[in-house]
């Protein structure tokens, strides 16, 4: 694998300060978040690439699972801030969570100890980069789904009533609501994997073979994975809007709407 | 509490009724009466009318036929005592589809509506004929209580006559009994059994029995 000099990164950054020096003479006004995310990016990576090498030279269980603790509660909180209208009292926030740690950490976990099987099993160099893919799916998945479910819950509040009213349960009164949500939710990875290597090759794949693995090999890997992230952001976006959708009603069985919060934009 | 339809048992009965600027309200319907509210808007009329259905939080108690409103479900609750909105919603593409069993030409012819409204798109439909068939929608529940906000604001002179005729012939036929928010004096006179107005959340009778 050929290395990468500190020369090769400035080389890189210099593209990226010619590209905000062009947008700022197009007067795009983006030019400062442009580096603002670019020096977000490299310093983010910088931590996690020595986090990561830390972490590979001990394989203790511990120090994996809290790795994983830590990526899946900054993954909650990247849900949870892409919703307009949230839970309130943590509710936004536990929901997505739970669905997240429930779907990717029972698919990263199957996929560890029965499809790649290292050994031990919870290996760093193999669990972390899985369950990291699986989280960032499961991710967009669970916030659209609770965004969208949250918001029509609220714009068509007058038709759950109407269903309400008429004696139905609150199970039928959201279930058009629920589907559409998971329908959302679901729809960026089913395209993902439609246009998989077709449009895109594959960011994983990708990296393997630059980093010397022979195709084949690597496109066996991307399968998998997408197979594992279709399966996580299944589970994780189902189970996210099911829980939601019950929140969003009292024992009576009433909308709840005072238990959505204000609205702020979408991140 | 456990008796049933027996003659003390009044249909419904509301005790220390609050909510939301409520104040706590009384209120006791035999079976056959058609109890009218009126009063200016934002009065709680509307409130009023969620908290029986269910349909808000509230402080206080409701029973029905002698059983108290924590021995039924929500669901079950509602289907018993039944609103009708001021505003008809509709989920599915046509009328039809919202009814387990469709209702009957005379039904229909009732009410001035053609059959061929079940099978029209719901938006080509105006809002007086959605109102209409949102009460025969209301009505296929069987409702022991039916909870009426305004039904005929947005319907002529026969449209009204004829709600009024139907909405009166189940309440003959089932025995159910009837709270109904409208600002016409007239139909009140016509089709009330109590009439009380409703000021700033306060419940006050204004006349009883005209019938």
């Amino acid at each position: 694998m050929i290395q990468l000099s500190p020369f090769d990164l400035a080389a890189a950054a210099l593209l990226v300060c010619l590209s905000a020096a062009l947008t700022h003479a197009l007067r795009l006004a983006t030019a400062g978040r442009l580096l603002i995310a670019a020096a977000r990016a490299l310093v983010q990576l910088l931590v996690v690439g020595l986090l990561l090498k830390l972490l590979f030279t001990r394989a203790d269980i511990l120090w994996v699972a809290g790795f994983a603790l830590v990526m899946l509660a900054i993954a909650g909180y990247e849900s949870f801030a892409r919703q307009r209208r949230p839970l309130v009292g943590g509710w936004g926030y536990a929901v997505g969570t739970l669905a997240m740690f429930l779907s990717s950490f029972t698919v990263a976990i199957i996929a560890l100890t029965v499809i790649v099987e290292p050994d031990p099993w919870y290996t760093p160099r193999y669990a972390i980069p899985l369950l990291g893919m699986l989280l960032g799916n499961t991710m967009t998945g669970v916030a659209i789904a609770l965004d969208r479910l949250t918001q029509s819950a609220f714009d068509q509040r007058g038709v759950i009533e109407a269903r309400l009213v008429l004696g139905h349960t609150w199970r039928d009164a959201i279930s058009d609501f629920r589907a559409d949500s998971m329908r959302a939710g679901m729809i960026p990875t089913i395209n993902g994997m439609a246009a998989a290597g077709v449009v895109s090759l594959p960011g994983m794949m990708t990296g393997q073979i630059l980093a010397g693995a022979p195709p084949l090999e690597a496109v066996k890997y991307q399968i998998v994975i997408l197979f594992l992230i279709a399966a996580g952001t299944v589970l994780g976006t189902v189970g996210a809007v099911w829980a939601a959708s019950r929140r969003l009603f009292d024992h009576r069985e009433r909308l709840r709407l005072d238990r959505l919060g204000t609205p702020h934009s979408a991140a | 509490m456990t008796s049933r339809g027996n003659a003390e048992t009044p249909l419904l009965r509301l005790a220390g009724v609050r909510h939301d600027g409520l104040e706590a309200t009384a209120l006791e319907l035999e079976p056959r009466s058609m109890v009218f509210i009126s009063g200016p808007s934002g009065s709680g009329k509307t409130r009023l009318l969620r908290v029986v259905a269910d349909l808000d939080a509230h402080h206080g108690d409701i029973w029905l036929d002698g059983r108290h409103r924590g021995e039924f479900k929500g669901h079950q609750w509602r289907h018993r005592v039944g609103m009708l909105p001021t505003e008809s919603r509709w989920w599915h593409k046509d009328a039809a589809s919202h009814f387990a069993s469709l209702p009957g030409t005379e039904a229909l012819k009732g009410l001035h509506l053609e059959t061929a409204v079940l099978k029209r798109p719901i938006d080509q439909l105006s809002t007086g004929e959605r109102q209409r068939l949102a009460l025969l929608r209301l009505l296929a529940n069987a409702p022991r209580v039916l909870l009426l906000d305004e039904p005929t604001a947005s319907l002529d002179a026969d449209s009204t006559g004829r709600v009024e005729d139907r909405v009166r012939a189940y309440v003959e036929e089932s025995g159910a009994a009837v709270i109904w928010v409208s600002h016409d004096e007239n139909q009140a006179k016509r089709l009330a059994t109590q009439q009380f107005t409703m000021n700033a959340g306060r419940l006050t009778a204004t006349g009883g029995r005209a019938k």
